[in-house]
């Protein structure tokens, strides 16, 4: 029974993760975009669904005990929104400026959920979120098996939509863009309005699964949100091959497994006090994991087919000396 | 309004621009911004300070030299933290970099540094543990040098290698033969291997002085704040921000960008509040990218 319900609760987990991660795959994956704050849109999500489902709190704003599912509608309009407006401050110029930027996205989200005491609650967090099937926390298996159903019923939905929205004629634009932008763009397409969508859909997707994880755990605090669950989402999407959703899915089970199990295996092994410096092994080791995918099989588990391999800059060079 | 925040402003700019340089020269060179930059910083503090202890146990207790907190183990210590930086920079880029940078896509090589900044900085926290160190516990008197504003002797010091290694860079990247090697790499990369230029000579060489003025930024932040395992990280925004703001490629314009946002931080934490610090790198940021994304001495992109 007791493990049943912990794999309830692990799947539970696993699955959120894999929204998180199906969001990246459709910024990276299938369009190319590299977003380095990841946290900061799961972060905004969870905030923004909080606020609009808590009774009411006197020490900070709101608290607007909207139902629960309005809460999710929310935090998907306002992740959305926070990545279209960075997509469009930064699509324009190199990719790498749209890497720093998500960079400092996720920094100054991490500022405002520790600093903004009246918004977020500061460092304590913000408490009493409330949960779907709350009134089963007295039989935590039934409460587990509930959100289960609840998670993987979004999760699915939100693949099959992916799925479509790949095969889709926006779809095709956007590989299309990624494989070769000149020809995309030569067939009257505009790329940075389409990057501007995907990154848009991509952030509204983070921020449901951040509203998930937090109506989930009913608690959230800024050290949810550090640049480690970035990292994390990253090793998942790699793993399970970018451009695949059903890799991204089962990269992030995958992932999360390993990490899981080694979380378990480290507690087991060693002395309390040790723990933090153990802690810290385990993403040194993710870390090692990433760069070795990379190298050795980059295109992960249910990679898209191999792409042409040339140099973005060099395809960008090349007119000009020929031309010249 | 306190002037104070002009000498506090100069040393956080002078650590975010000494920093800044690595990663103008690695993105201008190397085409592509280095997140494990920062974790030179801190893996450079780190070695200075094992290099101290080392030292220490050698010799014995060691005076200060007269107005200073430290005596001659921190100089030879920082010079060979430097070098060790460098070799740390060169090492990632043997194993790790180079590779990536040989099958061809410059975004993953961004994901790489992403993968290897947190696997060294975790890898400081497993062997230092995650509590602040220091240098020296000793506290120095500051003195007031006009303008209500007041100064420790450390600091001056701080200011002038400064002031000496950056114009060093400039010297080096404007009057050598390896210098413009650098920057003919990094204005047309093709055109500078039909020309002959040893493009694995000035790979090394950017690695180089990208981890050795990491490490002396490091050293920097370690003396006069404290040293961490996350204390390098917490930079990369200013660093990223202050080579945008310079101009990708231009060594001036990263130590110039990063001495403005300096000022502008320490401007900011009197009027607004120590804690959003860090957001006035991002506001900076955000604003050169939305007016004028080549920066102040950027030339366009090629």
């Amino acid at each position: 029974m007791d493990l049943l319900g912990y794999g309830a609760f692990f799947l539970t987990t696993a699955l959120i993760f894999s929204l998180v991660t199906l969001g990246l795959n459709l910024q990276w994956g299938l369009t190319g975009l590299f977003n380095v704050g990841v946290a900061g849109f799961v972060a905004i999500g969870a905030y923004t669904s909080a606020l609009l489902t808590t009774p009411d709190d006197a020490a900070r704003l709101g608290g607007f005990d909207l139902p629960i599912l309005v809460g999710w509608l929310g935090a998907m309009l306002v992740g959305g929104v926070a990545a279209a407006i960075t997509g469009i401050a930064t699509l324009r110029l190199r990719s790498d400026y749209l890497a720093i930027t998500t960079f400092g996205v996720a920094v100054v989200v991490q500022l405002v959920a520790l600093n903004a005491q009246t918004l977020t609650g500061g460092p304590f967090g913000i408490g009493f979120i409330p949960r779907p099937f709350g009134g089963l926390a007295e039989t935590p298996l039934l409460f587990n098996l509930s959100n289960l159903a609840v998670v993987s019923v979004v999760t699915l939905i939100v693949y099959l939509a992916l799925e479509h929205l790949s095969r889709s004629p926006w779809g095709r634009v956007l590989k299309a863009l990624r494989e070769d932008e000149r020809a995309a763009i030569s067939l009257g397409k505009s790329a940075r309005f389409y990057r501007v969508q995907a990154f848009a859909v991509g952030g509204a997707i983070m921020g449901l699964a951040g509203a998930l994880q937090a109506h989930f755990t009913g608690f959230i605090a800024p050290d949810n949100y550090l640049p480690a669950l970035t990292f994390q989402v990253w090793v998942m999407l790699i793993v399970g091959g970018s451009g695949s959703n059903i890799g991204a899915v089962i990269g992030s089970i995958l992932v999360w497994a390993i990490w899981a199990g080694s979380g378990a295996l480290t507690s087991m092994l060693f002395s309390p006090e040790q723990q933090a410096r153990a802690a810290s092994l385990q993403i040194v080791a993710i870390g090692v994991m990433l760069c070795v995918i990379l190298l050795v099989r980059p295109n992960g588990l249910f990679g898209d087919r191999p792409r042409r391999p040339r140099f973005g800059k060099r395809a960008r060079v090349a007119p000009s000396e020929s031309g010249s | 309004m306190n002037l104070q925040f002009v000498a506090d402003g100069l040393l956080a700019g002078s650590m975010i621009g000494l920093g800044a340089i690595g990663v103008t020269l690695t993105y201008s060179i190397l085409r592509f911004s280095n997140f494990a930059h920062g974790d030179f910083m801190a893996w450079g503090a780190y070695a200075t300070l094992a290099v101290v202890g080392a030292i220490g146990a050698m010799f014995g207790k060691i005076a200060p030299i007269a107005p200073l907190s430290f005596g001659w183990p921190l100089i030879v210590a920082l010079i060979i933290g430097m070098a060790a930086t460098g070799l740390l920079a060169l090492a990632l880029d043997m194993v790790l970099f180079a590779r990536l940078r040989a099958k061809g896509q410059a975004i993953i090589v961004v994901m790489a540094s992403f993968g290897a900044s947190m696997a060294l900085r975790s890898l400081l926290e497993f062997i230092f543990t995650s509590r602040p160190t220091y240098f020296s516990r000793a506290i120095q008197i500051a003195m007031p040098i006009g303008f209500g504003i007041r100064i420790t002797p450390d600091q001056i010091a701080l200011l002038l290698l400064t002031a000496v290694l950056v114009l060093g860079v400039h010297l080096l990247m404007t009057r050598t033969q390896t210098g413009r090697s650098m920057q003919a790499l990094s204005q047309n990369a093709a055109l500078a291997r039909i020309v002959g230029i040893d493009v694995a000579k000035v790979v090394r060489v950017t690695w180089i002085i990208g981890g050795g003025l990491a490490c002396v930024a490091g050293v920097m932040i370690g003396m006069l704040i404290q040293i961490r395992p996350f204390m390098g990280f917490e930079m990369l925004l200013p660093m990223f921000a202050a080579a945008i703001l310079g101009g990708i490629g231009s060594v001036p314009g990263a130590v110039l960008g990063g001495l403005i946002i300096g000022l502008a931080e320490a401007g900011a934490v009197q009027l607004i509040g120590a804690e959003w610090r860090a957001a006035i790198s991002f506001i900076i940021l955000m604003a050169v990218l939305f007016v004028r994304p080549i920066g102040l001495f950027g030339v366009g992109e090629r």
